[in-house]
Formats: C-alpha cells, structure tokens, sequence
C-alpha cells in the first residue's frame, strides 16, 4: 500500500513536515518535485500525523504542493564487488555516470559489534611509509585520524597511503570536499592503478549538508559488509571536521541546545558510533580507518579533533609537509612492533627518534649562535639525512628497507657506541664497516 | 504496587525520546517495552504529564511507529542480584554479552534480552541460619562459594518489618532458581527465597551503619599509596586529557589494588580497551590466588553502544558493587569515564529541551555526580562485620581543561583528586599524576588511626612533598636565569626533589616487577630515598653534583625492577647504599 501524499505542510533547514500514519522512524521518503526532480528525504521525527522528514538534498526550491511517497524501507546503500572503481554521491547515486548498481543493499546505521567478539589486533598495516610503518606502525583495526591544518598535503598523503597500502578493498569517504581534491583522487587512483580495488562516496563543499553527515555511514556500512566477508578493508574519510560542521549545521537550525562553540552534545557520541566501526573480526576480514580532521586555528583542543583525540587510538600530525615525529603516535604499535616486524624495529625507532630530539636541541643551538660540539656535529649531520631520506612523505619503500636505511643513516652519522642500542643488533643488522666496528 | 494492567501507545518519537498516550497507572521511571517490527525495545519513563509520558528507549529506535503498542512493567529499572555476577560482562542494561554474542553473533541485537546470571549453574550451598530465627532484610541465610568469596544468600532486600524463618535448605547443591529457604512475615504470609534478588539501579542498596573510612586501600601504585592515598570506602577522581594514561592508571589499580570485588565499568570509552581486560584478566593471577578475572565484573557499554544505556551502565556497576559490600566484602568500582555519563545526561536533557546550564550540562549534573559517589562508603553489618565500596571516576574533561562541569562538579565530592597533565605525559613521566595539583583528604584519617609504622609513612612523604614544591619553583628560575644563576644549595634541592620523583612518584606501568609494588617494599623504598633526601651532600660543582644524582637514579631504578627479595636485589640495594654512603 504506496500512498502518496500531495501536500508538504512545513519547509524550514532541511526539514519538511507531511500529515501521515503509519510511518517508520527512519523510513525513507521520495520526494517528486514539481519541475520532475526527486529527492530522498528520511523521517527523523513524528507527532502524532505529523512527520518531519530530513530532505537530503536540502529542501531549497521545495514547494508545497510537491509529491511525497513512504518507501517502507530506510537509508540503504548498495554493495558488491561491482562498486569497486565507482564514485558515489553522499545520497549513494553514482556520479561517474556509470550504471546504477542493482547488486544486495545493506542498511546503514547498522547495529554494533559485541565486544566480546572483538580479538586484541595484532596484523601489521604495510603502508610503505617510513614515518607510519617504522615509528608509528598501524595495526588492522585501528581507527586512527590525521591532525592537520588547511593548506597541508593531507589529501595527498591519503592518496598515498591508499595505492600503497596492502589493503584488499579501500573505501573512500569524501565530506565537504573541493572539486580539485575529488578530482586530484580521481587522478591519482587512476594513474596508480589504486581505482580497481577502490570505491568513493563523495560529498562536494557545494552538496546539500545533509548528504554529508551520511557520507561516513556510507562507506562503513560497505565496509562492514566486505569485512564479513573475509576482506581487508581501509577506510579514508576526508574531513571528519566537515562531517561535524555539518553535524552543527543541522542540529542548530533543529533548534538543538549546542554545548561546546555551537556543536551538538552528541559530537562526541556521533564521531564515536563511526569510528568504532574499526574492526577485526575473528577468523575473517577487518576495518581499518585513517581520517583526517583538520584543525581551526591549528587548535588540538577545538571540540572536534579533542574529541577525536578521546575516541581513536593515536594520532598523526601533518605539519609542513612531513608527519611530525613527536606529537604523533599510534597507540596500537606495540603490538606489532618487533613482534610482526624484525626484533630490532622498536629499540632502532625509539633511539632514531631520541637522537633526532636531541638533534633538534642541537639545532638550536647552532641558531642561537652557540660553538657546537663535535657530538652536536654529528647530530647536525644525522638530522639531515634523517629529514631527507625517511621524514619525506614520498618514500615508498617496505619495512625491512627502511629498517636498513635507518641504520644506515646511524652508521653515517655515529659510530656504533653512540648510538644507544643493543650490542647484539648493532652486530646483526648495523651498517657499520667492520674495521669502523667498536 | 498493584494496579491494573497499564497500555499505552506511541504518538510522538524522535531519536531515541517516546511520547507515549497511556491508560491506567505510571511510576516516574519505570520500564516499559515498545512493540515495534516484531520486536520489544526496553525504555524507561523520565516525565509524565497528564495522560502522555516521556519515555526514553535504549535501543536504536529506527522503525517505531506511531500507534506502536506500548507494555508497562511496573517495576523500575532493577539489577538482578546473585552468585555469578563474578567474572561476567554486562552492557550497560547487565545483558550477559558472552550470551548474546553466542545467540546472535558478531553484532549486537536489538530487542534481545537474556537473564544476567545463569540458571543451570548448580551452587554448593551453606546454610547459616536456622528455623525459628528472626530477621530482617539483608540479613545473612547462609552462603555459596563464589571464586574467593564467601557470597551471602541474604533475606530479600525488599523484605518488610521483621520475619521469623521457617525453612532453610540443607547444605547441598542448588540452582539460583531453588528456594533455599521459607520466611514468615509479620502479617503471617510465608515468603519463598531464592538465590537471586532485584533492586532498582538509581537507589542506593545500603542496610546497615555508614562509618568513617579510616583504612587505606593500597593500590600498589606509589603515587597513589604515598602522597594521594585513597581509602577503602572512599572515591577518588582522575581527570586528565586524551593521551594522559587515564586507562592505563585505571586497569592498574583494577588489576593491583588490595581489593576482593572490583566492577569495572567500562562507559562510553573505546571497545578495544575493555578488549584488553576480557583477554588478559583471564590469564593474570590474583596475588591471593586463582585468576583476576575471578574477583572481577564487567559492565560494558562503549562509545558505539546506545546512549541512553550508557547513563544506566554506572547504576547497574555501582548496584554491583553495593550488593558485595552488603557481604562484608571490600568491593571497588572504577568508572571510564564520568565524562560519557555526564554527555548521556546531557543528551537526554537536551532532548527534553529543559533549560541548560553551563556548556549545556542539566542543572542537576552537580546533584547526580553527588549521589553517585554518595554511594561509596564503609558499611558496618547487622553482624557487626564491616563491608566497604571505594569508587575511581575517570574524568576526560574538553580539551583537556579542568574548569569545566564535570571536573568541578566531581573534585567538589571526592575524597581524592588525582590529576593527570599533559605536561607530565609528554615528559614521559608516569603515572602522570600531578603532584603539584593532586591532593587527598584521607591522610590525616589514617594518621590518627593508624600505627607506627603508618605515622612514619606519613610523616615522611609530607617532608618528601615539600622537595616536589620547591625542587620545582627552583626549576622555574634555572629556566629563566640558568643553573650558573642559582646556588649550590639550590641545586641540589633541586636534584633531590627530580630524584624523588624519578624514584619514588614514577612507576613503570609496562615492567612486570616495577608494575606493582607492594607495601613493605615501597617503604623500603621509602627509607632509601628518605636518606637520600635529608643527608647533606657536598659537591665540587654542578656537572658532579648532577652526574652523581643520575648514576643514583639509574642505580634505584635497575633497582626497581629486580624481583623482590632476590640475591639481585639486595645486591642492587647495598650498591645504592654504597653510592650514597660514599658520597
């Protein structure tokens, strides 16, 4: 029993109210505009006959006289390996003017995973990047975002980490996105063969806000979906701030008390119910999630990278171009850490990283104009090298090369009872030259 | 409460806040279950008005309809109380997780609700009581083995007046389901008890005197256990930023403390962390025998869970947590994090459209955040036995800024604030407990109660501390007019108080001797440092008095992580001896 309904008795923000019984919280609406347009729109709330739907492509040219028909069914997104190298809008239409998909939909939204069926994570992300693979390692299942600031190469960086990576499936999820940046994706997937194994849901700056806030859900019901299914997938949202300025956008103009700089109270709960989505599931595939979250004012105790910073496992930060050594940190690394990868991996980062500490104080000095010491030389020399050889976000190579090159650059720059490390690793895996040797 | 079947339906709904019509009868948060798609959504009322009550679902509420069938339970929001809460794990409405994940799989399912403690399992029970004996509610029946504890099968808490027992079952094998005993009321009618009571979550279950905590509770955390001590039957609070080794600091006094009950309630935070206590607590030995998964329950409900049971989540543990103490157990709760419980009241609030108050918190955060700690507390028995719960509240406050709601609301009621830094992370220096912010009010309680040795702890931390302060105001201005700036005096100061904390403050969470030190050798620790600290030292100058105090750091550090009482570590204890006599 289809009815359609011909009189829409409210249009405010993206909210139409319609008179009906007999509707679903959440059920799914087609709106016929009179000009031949349709829209989804989705029932977010009723009282009594009267229906709030949330219009997605925003109710501007709406009329009152417009067609609503109930669908008896609520937000789906299609999915099967026939998505793979598709670009979807945040409505879940295509926009490569490909076919529509006619394969399973699952819903969105879905339930969450019991946690007592989740397994501690233990299986190495390669992402052939120096600075993530060799000092702050991922591990399936992580949720983990980028901290970053506009103007920053994150996009890029993304970009990398996607044709990379030895991910089976990656699922990109674009929000707020500019025309150049979807279409830079576009390119780089194409060109680097990434595309085969990639689906995108995208959501243009210029999109109706609504669409953006379903972006996430999007691309993690897929996921979910795939991770089932014995795929490893990793999942790109790029930029979870727009996700949650949209999040704002609409729960003010629903006249919702705001909390915190005019985000709703449910910021936290909303970032959550996505990222956690992250997943290994036993004895079967698994989610893994790199976001961005760029941040205004280059402020880390903004609302939304601080609640971020409470919900992921660690974070990257992306400062002038390069993945800052110190403030970043992946808080699942330990477990693959010289377990998965070679035994000296955890000693060699930790003493790269302490040398380039002191590399930077040393720095300092020579800037203030300080006479530097022959160790503060060597330093000097071991910085350079190090920020020219692994800190470049355009190194591609694996883990147990960048390993060799860590002690490389150590052998170049130190002599082997300098550099803090055990004896037995220094003899095994050192590059030093045998007469150099002790 | 006896009133005719109440019915009602659904007019209005968005998000997870029902209007519904009702006919008859309606407690102020009661239960309800809304018929939806087949399926029943628990749900709580939180107003009424007229003929329509607000009611909110725990569940995802896609799919409600207007007209859907509305039941009403009578009861309020209870917790099911028995043997075999031990070593289980709870959502935040105490569904058996383990169960629900064998019926349903990966996901968790909607409108799926199993019995919170098992019905076949068989419990050998020990009767205590007597017929002809008269008692009252929570007093003792008898008893079963439950891990360690001796758990009491106790007269129904909801039982009135006094009562004469008529039957009690012999020593033997019972399910939770057999009465175990028969009691007589004052009206004469015969009351059937088994195993297994029900007690409404938000009231406090308490029978017997409240006293003073007067008992530390070592956590085996030095910090903690020295300067900031917390006593059994007290609360503390540990607010700190992301990053900041809350939960670390929070599995480590579960794992470690002195305690024979602890409910961990794990509210609104990451699923991989409760991941990691249902995986290792199985494996960890207790120090007093047998696993700590034993001595520990689970109540879970994580960030991606419905909110609404998030707020009911803490209720459920602290239920817990009461119903041992009314044992005679000393039972802790440990709370992660207050802050997501607070954002579920907010939510709700929000929903409600009740006028915020500051960052849009309800007005009566400050009152809810009381009544829960109000909850802790020593417990003096009908039997004279003594019973305590202590409850830790993790505090993840925006950005990081104490002077927010939830914070000041929560220091305002704790016995115990134990503040995490950023700073002292981002040093490296854990536990980052800030010393300089950080203060307890239990000290001088133990002081007048406790013995010698006690007053002694005591008494030196206090002289300890004082280095903490003035090591780092002397820190400040080596920072502005650098160390040839200040005297030689000063400079050790300074390296004293550095050493102190290097020595005795941090703690390495990740060794497994340093992990947990346990009395008798923090104050062998203690003593060390202590000589350190007040001998007078002289030094030709500042490089040797600094190369001197970083050998002596390092020495009783290698120290700390040699196993007590080994020939290594009394090796490693006379050579910090030597280091210090020599100097």
């Amino acid at each position: 029993m289809v009815k359609t309904y011909n009189r829409i008795e409210l249009i405010k923000g993206s909210i139409a109210q319609v008179k009906a019984e007999g509707v679903a919280l959440g059920e799914l609406a087609m709106i016929k505009t009179r000009d031949g347009r349709t829209t989804l729109g989705e029932v977010i709330s009723f009282n009594h006959d009267k229906v709030n739907l949330q219009v997605y492509a925003g109710t501007r040219g709406l009329s009152t006289g417009d067609q609503v028909r109930f669908l008896n069914k609520s937000m789906e997104v299609s999915y099967g390996e026939s998505m793979l190298g598709r670009v979807f809008n945040g409505s879940g239409v295509p926009i490569d003017n490909g076919p529509e998909l006619m394969e399973e939909s699952v819903e969105i939204g879905g339930p969450s995973f019991n946690p007592v069926k989740r397994i501690i994570p233990k299986r190495f992300v390669k992402t052939n990047i120096p600075m993530i693979d060799m000092f702050n390692s991922l591990v399936i299942s992580q949720k983990i975002p980028i901290f970053s600031i506009p103007g920053e190469p994150y996009n890029e960086l993304l970009a990398r980490i996607a044709s990379q990576t030895d991910a089976d499936i990656v699922i990109l999820g674009g929000m707020g996105l500019k025309f150049d940046d979807y279409q830079f994706f576009l390119n780089y997937f194409s060109k680097t063969g990434a595309m085969e194994k990639t689906t995108m849901f995208v959501h243009l700056a210029s999109d109706p806000t609504v669409e953006c806030i379903l972006v996430p859900d999007m691309a993690l019901a897929a996921a979910e979906k795939f991770a089932i299914k014995d795929k490893n997938v990793l999942v790109l949202l790029t930029d979870m701030t727009a996700f949650s300025d949209s999040l704002k956008e609409i729960s003010i103009s629903m006249e919702m008390v705001p909390s915190n700089r005019g985000y709703p109270g449910s910021l936290y709960s909303d970032l959550a119910s996505r990222y956690e989505k992250a997943v290994d599931i036993d004895g079967s595939g698994s989610i893994t999630i790199i976001a961005v979250t760029t941040m205004p004012g280059d402020d880390v105790t903004h609302p939304v990278p601080d609640n971020t910073g409470y919900i992921t496992e660690g974070q990257f930060y992306l400062h002038n171009g390069v993945i800052d050594p110190f403030g970043s940190l992946s808080r699942l690394k330990q477990q693959v850490m010289g377990k998965v990868t070679r035994e000296d991996h955890g000693d060699l980062a930790n003493s790269m990283i302490r040398l380039y500490a002191d590399a930077k104080k040393a720095r300092d000095r020579e800037s203030m104009g300080f006479r530097l010491s022959g160790w503060d030389q060597k330093l000097l020399t071991f910085a350079d090298m190090f920020e020219d050889k692994m800190m470049s976000l355009d190194v591609n190579m694996d883990i147990d090369d960048q390993l060799n090159l860590g002690w490389e650059i150590l052998a170049a720059s130190f002599s082997p009872n300098e550099v803090g490390l055990k004896q037995q690793y220094v003899n095994q895996y050192g590059k030093w030259k045998t007469d150099n040797n002790g | 409460m006896q009133h005719a079947e109440t019915t009602g339906i659904i007019v209005a709904a968005q998000g997870n806040l029902m209007t519904v019509q009702f006919d008859g009868i309606v407690r102020q948060n009661e239960v309800v279950f809304v018929a939806s798609q087949g399926r029943k959504l628990k749900g709580e009322v939180i107003e009424i008005s007229g003929n329509e009550a607000k009611v909110q679902v725990f569940e995802p509420t896609r799919g409600v309809k207007l007209g859907d069938k509305v039941e009403f339970d009578k009861d309020l929001l209870t917790v099911e109380l028995g043997p075999g809460l031990l070593t289980e794990v709870f959502d935040g409405l105490q569904n058996p997780l383990e169960k629900i994940a064998a019926q349903a799989g990966y996901f968790l399912p909607i409108g799926l609700y199993l019995p919170p403690i098992d019905r076949e399992n068989k419990w050998d029970f020990t009767p205590s009581a007597k017929a002809g004996d008269i008692v009252e509610r929570a007093y003792f029946l008898g008893s079963v083995p439950e891990g360690k504890i001796d758990h009491k099968i106790m007269v129904p808490f909801t039982f009135v007046g006094k009562g004469t027992v008529v039957s009690v079952a012999e020593k033997g094998s019972y399910t939770v389901d057999n009465v175990i005993a028969t009691i007589k009321d004052e009206e004469g009618k015969v009351h059937d008890v088994t195993m297994i009571q029900h007690w409404p979550a938000k009231f406090p279950l308490r029978f017997g005197q409240r006293k003073l905590p007067t008992e530390q509770l070592v956590t085996a955390c030095r910090i903690i256990d020295g300067p900031f001590a917390v006593a059994k039957g007290g609360t503390f609070a540990t607010p700190g930023p992301f990053g900041a080794g809350k939960t670390v600091l929070q599995h480590q006094i579960s794992k470690y403390a002195d305690i024979e009950v602890v409910i961990v309630v794990a509210c609104g935070e990451r699923a991989g962390e409760v991941v990691e206590i249902l995986k290792e607590f199985p494996e960890l030995d207790d120090p007093k025998g047998g696993k700590l998964m034993d001595r520990t329950s689970i109540i879970c409900n994580t960030s991606s869970m419905p909110v609404a049971a998030r707020e009911s989540s803490v209720y459920v543990g602290v239920t817990l947590a009461e119903y041992y103490r009314q044992m005679g157990v000393d039972t802790l709760m440990l709370a992660d994090s207050t802050s997501r419980w607070a954002q579920a009241l907010r939510e709700m609030s929000g929903r409600l459209e009740e006028i915020p108050g500051e960052e849009a918190f309800p007005a009566y955060l400050a009152s809810r955040i009381a009544e829960l700690y109000e909850r802790a507390g020593v417990l003096e028995l009908a039997d004279g036995s003594q019973g305590s719960l202590t409850i830790g509240g993790a505090v993840s406050p925006a950005g990081g800024n104490f002077e927010e709601p939830v914070t000041l609301n929560t220091l305002s009621v704790v016995g115990c604030f134990l503040g995490l830094s950023r700073a002292r992370s981002d040093a490296r220096r854990f536990p980052a407990i800030d010393p300089l912010i950080s203060w307890s009010k239990y000290s001088d309680r133990f002081y007048e109660n406790g013995d010698d040795i006690i007053k002694w702890r005591i008494d030196q931390i206090k002289i300890a501390q004082k280095f903490i302060t003035e090591s780092d105001e002397i820190g400040k201005k080596m920072s502005v007019v650098g160390e040839e700036g200040i005297s030689m005096i000063d400079m050790v100061t300074y390296l004293k108080g550095e050493f102190y904390d290097a020595c005795f403050l941090q703690q390495n969470a990740f060794d497994t001797v340093d992990s947990a030190t346990m009395m008798d050798r923090q104050n062998e620790q203690l003593t060390l440092v202590m000589n350190i600290l007040n001998k007078k030292f002289s030094f030709a100058d500042r490089d040797i008095a600094r190369s001197y105090f970083l050998d002596l750091t390092d020495k009783f550090i290698q120290w700390h992580y040699t196993p007590h009482k080994t020939d290594l570590y009394n090796e490693k204890k006379s050579e910090i001896k030597n280091l210090i006599e020599g100097a």
